[in-house]
């Protein structure tokens, strides 16, 4: 097989796994996406009325709708969701061609085993320290350093996995494949537990701590007026959860679909021209 | 990384040995693979930037957010931060 048929069949299994995880969205995610917007809503309105109370001038008119809701929450994060399949499969495709037969695995196993990998750096160790948000959840102001501390957890987490598996080859002979592969384990995990450890939590960024003093995060607290009455409640803690928990989840399936897909055709591929070659063979 | 095994593929289609095997037969060298391999990289992460990222914190399409706007719910979705 050439490149160009790894590339390919990189786009075709990301976009397949794009339209499952746009599916899992629909149904996941925008509940708690239309929840979370609802009570940034609210919150404004209460915020205002604090202001205006406190003698400020009403702020003028809404925000200008460019992509109206009905289109974010449907054709929009279907957009999205296919075109991050695309993207991931893109670069997965690239890691597995510059794998493929130069390791003792079948196309359908190195293929999952990418793709897990893929998961790990790519989303699930950025999310232990920075999780995604639904919105309302995060500052406008710290949108530029919010973004750079994610692209550092991202970067740091492949550069780790990268140290990781040179590490179990350099291992591998001395300790055997398993005992290598638990020291590479504990190689990547004690790599990224110190990034995180130095990384400031996003309540610790100085615009926020200014505003509210010292935090791990950026979660709205309750609103409260000059006596400490509360005037509009903080994020609710179960919607927050179920966002997150339906975010991990959709990468899953999105990685897990990319990875089985593309060993699939593959292996498909790969049995196809071995049967043309052997029917060539024959034909002599 | 090589194994012992010597299985010749075509006398053993199914099995993992086999596909193993056939994997190594079908291994890419990098000369004529590096061009498709460089455009994959920089169309992949082209589309990772204007999804997760562009008009956000950066904007190469300007100041209309529209990019950002239409992909909005899958943005916080991914786990990139947006506001
Ligand atoms: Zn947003």
């Amino acid at each position: 097989m050439e490149a160009r048929s790894f590339v390919l069949r990189g786009v075709v299994a990301g976009g397949v796994a794009g339209l499952v995880a746009w599916l899992f969205a629909l149904v996941f995610a925008e509940p708690q996406i239309e929840a979370a917007i609802a009570y940034e809503e609210g919150r404004g309105e209460a915020e205002q009325a604090l202001a205006v109370a406190g003698g400020a001038a009403p702020a003028g008119g809404a925000e200008e709708e460019i992509v109206s809701r009905g289109v974010q929450a449907t054709l929009g994060v279907g957009i999205g969701m296919v075109g991050i399949g695309i993207a991931v499969g893109l670069l997965f495709a690239v890691a597995y061609t510059l794998l493929h037969g130069r390791v003792a695995l079948r196309p359908r196993v190195l293929a999952l085993l990418v793709a897990g990998a893929g998961f790990l750096t790519i989303y699930a160790t950025p999310f232990v320290k920075y999780p995604a948000s639904p919105p309302a959840v995060g500052s406008d102001e710290t949108i530029g350093d919010r973004t750079a501390l994610y692209l550092v957890m991202v970067i740091g987490s492949l550069v780790f996995l990268a140290a990781a598996v040179a590490v179990t080859r350099l291992l591998r002979e001395r300790l055997g494949t398993w005992n290598a592969v638990l020291v590479g384990g504990v190689v990547y995990v004690a790599l990224a537990a110190i990034l995180m450890s130095v990384l400031p939590g996003l309540g610790e960024l100085t615009i926020n701590v200014v505003e509210s003093g010292p935090r791990v995060s950026e979660t709205p607290l309750p609103l409260r007026d000059a006596s400490g009455a509360i005037l509009y409640p903080g994020f609710d803690a179960d919607v927050l959860y179920s966002f997150r928990v339906a975010s991990f989840t959709a990468q899953a399936l999105l990685w897990g679909v990319l990875g089985l897909v593309f060993g699939g055709l593959v292996e498909r591929r790969i049995a196809r021209e071995t049967a043309d070659r052997a029917t060539e063979a024959s034909a002599f | 990384m090589d194994g012992d095994v010597v299985v010749r593929p075509e006398e053993n289609p199914v099995t993992t040995a086999g596909a193993v095997a056939r994997a190594k037969a079908t291994a890419v060298p990098a000369s004529e693979t590096l061009p498709w391999l460089i455009s994959a990289v920089l169309v992949g992460l082209a589309l990772y930037f204007f999804i997760g990222i562009d008009q956000g914190a950066v904007s190469v399409f300007g100041d209309t957010s529209y990019v950002h706007e239409l992909a909005h719910d899958a943005r916080h979705f991914l786990g990139f931060p947006c506001h």
